[in-house]
């Protein structure tokens, strides 16, 4: 559904030399699947995710969707930021009801809000503002506001990178559900191994400098994930093995090995 | 937080009965001096003596009233020490003045003489607080309106920008009263002359803030909200300036300060009406109490001012409450 042939990109650094961010980056995201971006940072991954959004442009090389060139950012890809960058003077509900308000359709849909403020478990908090939540309900709400267009693919760009553990793992088995119920197609950049293989059905493995692809592993696991049960823990030594090979450090992570 | 540790917080001693006891006796004993010390001055004091029973009586109106609500009372409380303060230095003021001529006429009339002035002047006073109001807020509101259009010019647009950026450093710098001769050539009336003062204090302070926090809007909110499907027109009225709002009301909030100042700068030297002409009137006769007496007017109305913009403040800014203001 969503191409990328040969894209590369470059950054210039503070000391104005060029870093390629990415080099003829290829890959195919098929519909319907949960695909991971995990690398070390500076390995170009929120790049990509840029890119697939059309908030930046490649240097070179092309990137469709559904066969047409992706050439600015449209309410078909909805993205969710790292920081959830809802709006403090608007409330949950008001913030979920931007895309209708932006798109003109506002009047038709609203009946829509509730049913997406349902969908992310935030039930009764549909007049609370922004500072009155939780980093995990706001990334809540920033993953129904991008919802509620019934984007043709949702982009996460290391949403739950900013939460405690214990948040994070309960927002997983909601994006699990939020997914099941949807269908939408989902590309995730993370830096955490076991959040990719519990969430997806493919992970792309990137190396920095250049940054590029190294590796896709499939997740072929499928029951419900147990994160202790041996398919689990062997994909994530074999994830972190295809990490260690390219060069990233993991230290203490269970069933890792020791650092290259 | 609990509520308490709120309250404890936002008011001085909210509980403290002690403290409203001590204001109520202060003012009290204010109005025993004046009734039971000799006057020495030539002074009508019943108007002092009124005022000071209205004031007591009003306090223990609002402090026996079954209805009122407990956050009023904690209000009332918090006031108390004040009070308390404002009865003694009007007891001393009226020892050194009205009753003891040790502060001498007419520079330094007591506190009864100049209640007395806002009585028998009330007519007079009345109509200068109009007039003066009327310039203010015509003045203040054409600023307002100006300012944040150009703000978002400047905030928003390049090319607005590049031509009014420099044009509201220079011209901002410069005190705004340093125009009075122009304007009062100028223009026809001292009315028109007053309101382009005014404009000119008010505009450029809140255009620079109002630019100021359309600039200041976080990139993410700008990309966030294209990703949903925002147009230009959507970022600038939805992200841009709803991100300046704060901005808006701090500048809005000093300017009003400004234009206090130079309107009564104005009305000393070209109006024909207003408190700044009073107080120049009062001073060609040495009428000092009535000097005092439109000073106190001032005091009081620019409060007021400045409670009213807070209203707007926090009904606009609602959802900052509990954060950071």
């Amino acid at each position: 559904m969503i191409e990328i042939r040969n894209v590369s990109r470059i950054y210039y650094d503070t000391a104005g030399l060029p870093v390629e961010a990415l080099q003829a980056v290829s890959l195919e995201i098929r519909e319907g699947e949960f695909l991971s971006l995990i690398g070390p940072s500076g390995c170009g991954k929120t790049t990509l995710l840029r890119l697939i959004a059309g908030l930046d442009l490649p240097r070179s090389g092309e990137l469709f969707i559904e066969g047409r060139a992706i050439e600015k950012p449209s309410h078909e890809r909805g993205y969710v930021f790292q920081q959830a960058a809802l709006f403090p003077w608007k409330t949950v509900e008001e913030n979920i009801a931007i895309g209708l308000k932006a798109r003109h359709i506002y009047k038709e849909k609203k009946g829509l809000v509730p049913e997406y403020i349902h969908l992310v478990g935030l039930d009764g908090f549909s007049k609370s503002y922004p500072h009155e939540l939780s980093g995990g309900m706001m990334q809540r709400v920033a993953i129904a506001r991008a919802l509620i267009n019934k984007p043709k693919v949702l982009l996460l760009d290391e949403p739950l990178g900013a939460l405690d553990a214990f948040t994070r793992i309960e927002l997983q088995d909601t994006i699990r559900r939020i997914r099941r119920e949807t269908g939408t197609t989902i590309v995730l950049v993370t830096h955490d191994v076991d959040e990719a293989i519990y969430l997806s059905d493919r992970i792309a493995i990137m190396t920095a400098r250049p940054g590029k692809i190294n590796e896709i592993i499939k997740v072929e696991i499928n029951s419900e994930r147990d994160r202790n049960r041996d398919d689990f823990i062997g994909l994530r030594r074999r994830a972190l093995e295809k990490l260690h090979l390219a060069g990233v450090v993991y230290a203490n992570v269970q069933g890792g090995g020791e650092a290259i | 937080m609990n509520s308490e540790t709120d309250i404890s917080k936002k008011y001085w001693k909210p509980k403290s009965k002690w403290w409203f006891a001590a204001a109520v006796l202060s003012i009290a004993a204010a109005a025993a001096v004046n009734a039971l010390v000799p006057d020495v001055q030539t002074v009508n004091t019943s108007y002092y003596r009124i005022v000071l029973a209205a004031f007591i009586a009003a306090l223990l109106a609002l402090w026996t009233t079954p209805v009122l609500a407990r956050k009023l009372r904690h209000k009332l409380y918090h006031y108390s020490q004040f009070i308390a303060a404002a009865g003694l230095l009007l007891a001393v003021l009226d020892l050194l003045t009205t009753k003891s001529d040790i502060l001498k006429l007419p520079f330094f009339p007591g506190p009864a003489q100049i209640i007395e002035v806002l009585f028998t002047e009330r007519n007079t006073l009345f109509i200068c607080t109009v007039y003066s109001l009327r310039l203010f807020f015509a003045g203040l509101a054409c600023g307002v309106v100006l300012g944040i259009a150009t703000g978002v010019m400047i905030g928003w647009n390049r090319q607005w920008n590049y031509w009014l950026f420099p044009v509201l450093k220079v011209v901002g710098v410069i005190p705004p009263v340093a125009w009075i001769p122009i304007a009062l050539a100028v223009f026809p009336t001292s009315f028109y002359a007053g309101i382009f003062l005014l404009v000119l204090t008010s505009w450029f302070s809140i255009a620079f803030m109002v630019a100021t926090g359309i600039e200041s809007t976080p990139k993410a909110y700008f990309e966030v909200s294209r990703t949903l499907g925002a147009n230009d027109r959507f970022l600038l009225f939805h992200v841009a300036i709803p991100n300046a709002v704060p901005s808006i009301f701090t500048g809005i909030a000093t300017s009003a300060g400004m234009c206090f100042m130079t309107l009564v700068i104005i009305e000393m030297i070209g109006a024909k009406a207003g408190l700044g002409w009073y107080i120049n009137w009062a001073k060609a006769w040495a009428s000092y109490d009535k000097v005092y007496a439109s000073i106190v007017i001032m005091g009081v109305a620019f409060c007021i001012i400045l409670g009213v913009i807070n209203v707007f403040r926090n009904y606009f800014l609602r959802w900052q409450k509990g954060t950071v203001r």
